[in-house]
């Protein structure tokens, strides 16, 4: 059966947690189409935390289509997620390699470079929005 | 969840402009809430606040001077049996008779509970190695309170009011307590309401929170409502508070940008959306900080209750 763990003080929210978990697991092969999760009753007393919390998180799983619940049965993994097509994350790992380069060229730390992706993808969503 | 004795939509707790003063004194005033059954809710707030004078008046510990407790629908009225039956509460003291053995801890509370699980009660101290036969007085600390965390649990009554239950109990324990009563509470068992300091610990627990500063409630709601119903914005230190889409409730200033935690809901007409301001999602524990850290206005007591008469000296205790 597959368990969760918690990391109390990561700063994300504990439900994002399980999302993430399983969005990993699935990734890694950990967890494949047809397994079940399990109950919320389980995950409830084994993490101790609120079961709307891991029904909250079964139900985003369930809106992403990676999971889906069987009256009676439990929570079952539907669907691996659709891995980026080799030819495009390729592609932009290289120019995001460049990037970085150019980045490093000009001066900018770690620090710099992670202030500037934050800036510009906020800047990019308020665009989305308006 | 309901119970024999509720109808479906009959609040597990509900209280009414409740009230206490002590002397001149208001240890709680004004404090209106309404807690659907099946919720764990968080009580967080400074001592002194009022939180184990509001947890006293709900298990019928203490009589109000104002307003009106109910629980299940039935108005809470102290030391009387049938208001006692409804709640599993453990005090912050862990009172139990020194000279009892625990299994004699655990006959009187069947003695006293219709409802005693002993399966529960005996299974949970035999997990703990807490020996039956020995007595309260020999136990340490951390056994007497899971001696009296179990007591309350086996009596499976549908509100649970625990007043810092895990104070005295070393981290592993603590986790293994919480994750009996969350186990209890997913499948179907007490609505509950915890009163602790430990902030990070109710996020993981609770899915309803009230906040209590001043003996005022400053904050109560579903914890989703609450965190959707705030944000945290950043904006040039010149922003005055009236330009803000919303109440402040925390400010921090800098030299030239202020972070300030954000109340938006309900939004106010006035609100500008502005390109240089930041806006982020606000997570629980920044949350209750900013209120338990905001200066006390008897005029604007948060989003449940109403605004008080001209009081209020609050007691300290």
């Amino acid at each position: 059966m597959f368990r969760f763990r918690l990391d109390g003080s990561s700063g994300v929210p504990p439900y994002l947690q399980i999302v993430h978990q399983v969005r990993q697991s699935l990734l890694l092969g950990y967890l494949q189409e047809g397994d079940r999760l399990p109950t919320v009753k389980d995950v409830s007393g084994d993490l101790a935390i609120n079961p709307n919390t891991v029904v909250k998180a079964y139900r985003q799983l369930e809106h992403e289509g990676l999971a889906g619940g069987r009256p009676g049965q439990g929570t079952f993994i539907t669907a691996a997620p659709a891995p980026a097509p080799p030819d495009a994350s390729g592609a932009l790992r290289a120019s995001l390699e460049q990037w970085f380069r150019d980045a490093d060229a000009a001066g900018l730390n770690d620090e710099a470079v992670t202030a500037l992706i934050a800036v510009v993808r906020q800047d990019l969503r308020k665009e989305k929005v308006s | 969840m309901t119970h024999d004795d509720t109808g479906g939509s009959v609040p597990a707790l509900r209280t009414t402009r409740l009230g206490k003063r002590y002397g001149q004194l208001w240890g709680l005033r004004d404090c209106t809430l309404s807690i659907p059954a099946g919720a764990t809710v968080g009580l967080v707030g400074p001592n002194g606040a009022g939180k184990t004078t509001l947890l006293e008046m709900i298990i019928g510990l203490r009589k109000p001077t104002e307003g009106l407790v109910e629980v299940f629908g039935h108005a809470a009225q102290a030391n009387t049996a049938a208001t006692l039956a409804r709640v599993g509460y453990t005090a912050q003291n862990h009172p139990l008779y020194p000279d009892f053995s625990v299994a004699d801890m655990f006959h009187l509370g069947q003695a006293m509970n219709p409802s005693w699980d002993m399966a529960l009660a005996t299974g949970r101290t035999q997990a703990l190695d807490i020996p039956l036969k020995r007595k309260v007085k020999t136990l340490s600390g951390g056994q007497q309170a899971q001696v009296s965390l179990a007591m309350a649990l086996a009596k499976r009554a549908p509100l649970l009011v625990l007043d810092e239950p895990v104070a005295s109990l070393d981290p592993v324990a603590r986790l293994e307590f919480m994750r009996e009563v969350m186990a209890q509470v997913a499948g179907g068992g007490p609505t509950v309401m915890i009163a602790s300091h430990v902030v990070s610990e109710l996020e993981r627990l609770c899915d309803w929170l009230v906040v209590l500063t001043h003996g005022h409630v400053q904050l109560a709601g579903p914890v989703d409502d609450l965190l959707a119903g705030h944000q945290l914005l950043t904006v040039p230190r010149a922003t005055s508070d009236a330009d803000l889409p919303g109440v402040p409730i925390h400010r921090t200033d800098s030299d030239r940008h202020s972070s300030v935690l954000l109340r938006t809901s309900p939004a106010p007409l006035t609100a500008q959306p502005n390109p240089d301001w930041q806006a982020a999602p606000v997570s629980f524990e920044p949350l209750v900080m900013a209120y338990l850290q905001r200066p006390f206005r008897a005029s604007d007591s948060g989003n449940r209750t109403q605004p008080t008469g001209p009081t209020t000296k609050v007691m300290s205790r």
